[in-house]
């Protein structure tokens, strides 16, 4: 084995002897909220993704309008070169249809009356979905336009704000990993301050002292990003386990996703990044202190 | 080996520790530096390996002028030369064997030659049965042994040592003198800085006299 390698071995080891878990799970609790909050991010323009595909509308007539009025529209709709398809529900089957959901036989019959109003469901084709919806409110027997890729365009739009948010928090939280990192080698080259100035006296290069405290740095941040790694798993499985109860009842099999491969490698990899960054700036920084102190 | 001329040093403040010194000393000499406490020997001394930079004038060492050598470079240099302070700085956090390969693990030496090298200089100042005690259980005279070992753990060809019997009982300084005068004798360029003029005459070597920042 090479001189070289068995000096970055001999570094690496005596980094993994200072090894502290605390300060890893300082460093991972901090990065698990970006970490996690991208990954609540992900889930929820998944959801947006998906209803912006959805290229239907739901046309609700007013609840006092005859059946004749609902003929009259269906034959409008069907004329309109916009629309590709057009389905018609009836108030009665809308009604058969709700009651199938748990709990809601008794609202209904608690209410004596059917409430629903009689519908449409068409699809359009996505380009003049915005322009369709605007003009089917207009009619007179419309008493309501739903278009879940509207209202996904507005989840897009707040997701974005939501990313803006994640961003700012990674970086106030990057530099806090920077500077726990940056104290953290600033307490171990004190520690080792004897250490430091023999070797320093007795012929060590500059590259020899730093090694060890840039190995500490990397891996304090690499075991960082994995405990944030390990608390998002955690907190997306406990969430899931609710999430999925929930979107069950929409009959979904919505889940949360664990982020990515490429993504969680990413995390631990800019985590050992920062941890590398916050030990170079110590060591700039306090080594020179020492050095100069070294005329004994 | 080692060559002085017209050193001056004056430390920031205007203390002027060294005034126009001029000396040599030849590869394979064992030479004493004396003086009063105060006189510029450890000044003079921490000159040789680059710990202070002379204000004008030239040190070389070994063909290299010191006081111009480029920070990067300066470990190379020390690595060529045994040095032994004035309070030792040995390590407490480890033990006597390890003390000793804190020079070895910046070279790169293989773990079984290394641990041989350390064994060899451990026995050269009767300390191999004492590798796994911590310094701070050893005597004063043991732990100025331990330094020489940490020293010439390197096998460096110049060996330079400040004080290294102060505070020690004769009997004690006898022996680490001892040390010093058989690396001297397989060819090792020795300077040793002492105020124990009794001690430097009993061994009629060469004699180099500090007096207020002049060699006498």
């Amino acid at each position: 084995m090479s001189a070289w390698l068995r000096q970055h071995r001999q570094a690496l080891g005596s980094a993994l002897r200072r090894l502290g878990w605390l300060n890893a799970v300082v460093i991972g609790v901090a990065l698990s909220l970006p970490a996690g909050g991208y990954t609540l991010l992900e889930g929820l323009r998944e959801v947006g993704g998906r209803l912006a595909l959805d290229t239907q509308v739901s046309v609700f007539l007013r609840p006092e309008a005859k059946r004749v009025d609902a003929d009259a529209l269906g034959k409008l709709l069907r004329a309109d070169a916009r629309i590709a398809r057009v389905r018609f529900v009836p108030r009665d089957e809308a009604l058969k249809e709700l009651a199938t959901v748990q709990g809601m036989p008794e609202v209904i019959a608690a209410l004596g009356r059917n409430p629903l109003p009689d519908a449409f469901v068409i699809t359009s084709d996505p380009g003049s979905l915005e322009a369709l919806a605007a003009d089917l409110d207009k009619l007179p027997q419309v008493g309501y336009v739903q278009a879940d890729a509207l209202w996904a365009r507005r989840l897009a739009a707040l997701a974005a704000i939501g990313s803006l948010a994640v961003l700012l928090l990674s970086t106030l939280l990057g530099v806090g990993l920077v500077a726990v990192t940056f104290n953290t080698i600033r307490l171990q080259i004190l520690t080792q301050r004897a250490e430091i100035e023999v070797s320093n006296l007795i012929g060590a290069t500059d590259a020899f002292i730093r090694r060890p405290f840039y190995y500490l740095g990397l891996l304090q941040g690499l075991l960082g990003g994995a405990v944030a790694l390990a608390i998002v798993a955690l907190g997306t499985w406990l969430l899931n386990r609710e999430v999925s109860a929930l979107a069950h009842s929409y009959g979904s099999a919505f889940q949360i996703a664990f982020p990515a491969p490429g993504d969680a490698f990413a995390v631990v990899g800019f985590a050992g990044l920062l941890g590398t960054l916050g030990a170079h700036l110590s060591v700039s920084r306090h080594l020179r202190d020492i050095d100069a102190s070294t005329r004994y | 080996m080692v060559s002085f001329s017209a050193v001056a040093k004056r430390y920031p403040g205007g203390q002027e520790a060294l005034k126009q010194v001029s000396f040599t000393l030849e590869a394979g000499e064992l030479a004493f530096l004396t003086g009063r406490s105060g006189a510029g020997k450890s000044t003079l001394l921490k000159l040789i390996p680059a710990i202070e930079r002379p204000t004008s004038g030239s040190v070389i060492v070994n063909g290299q002028n010191v006081g111009a050598l480029k920070r990067a470079a300066v470990p190379y240099l020390r690595r060529n030369i045994g040095l032994l302070f004035q309070d030792q700085k040995l390590l407490y956090d480890r033990n006597v064997f390890d003390n000793v390969m804190l020079p070895l693990a910046f070279s790169g030496q293989a773990p079984r030659e290394a641990a041989r090298r350390v064994r060899a200089a451990l026995d050269k100042v009767g300390l191999l049965a004492r590798e796994r005690a911590n310094p701070i259980q050893l005597s004063g005279g043991e732990q100025q042994r331990l330094a020489i070992a940490r020293a010439v753990v390197n096998r460096p060809s110049l060996l330079i040592a400040d004080e290294p019997t102060a505070n020690l009982d004769a009997e004690s300084a006898a022996r680490i003198l001892d040390i010093f005068v058989a690396f001297h004798q397989v060819g090792v360029t020795v300077l040793l800085a002492t105020h124990d003029l009794a001690l430097v005459e009993r061994h009629g070597k060469r004699r180099l006299h500090l007096e207020s920042g002049r060699i006498e």
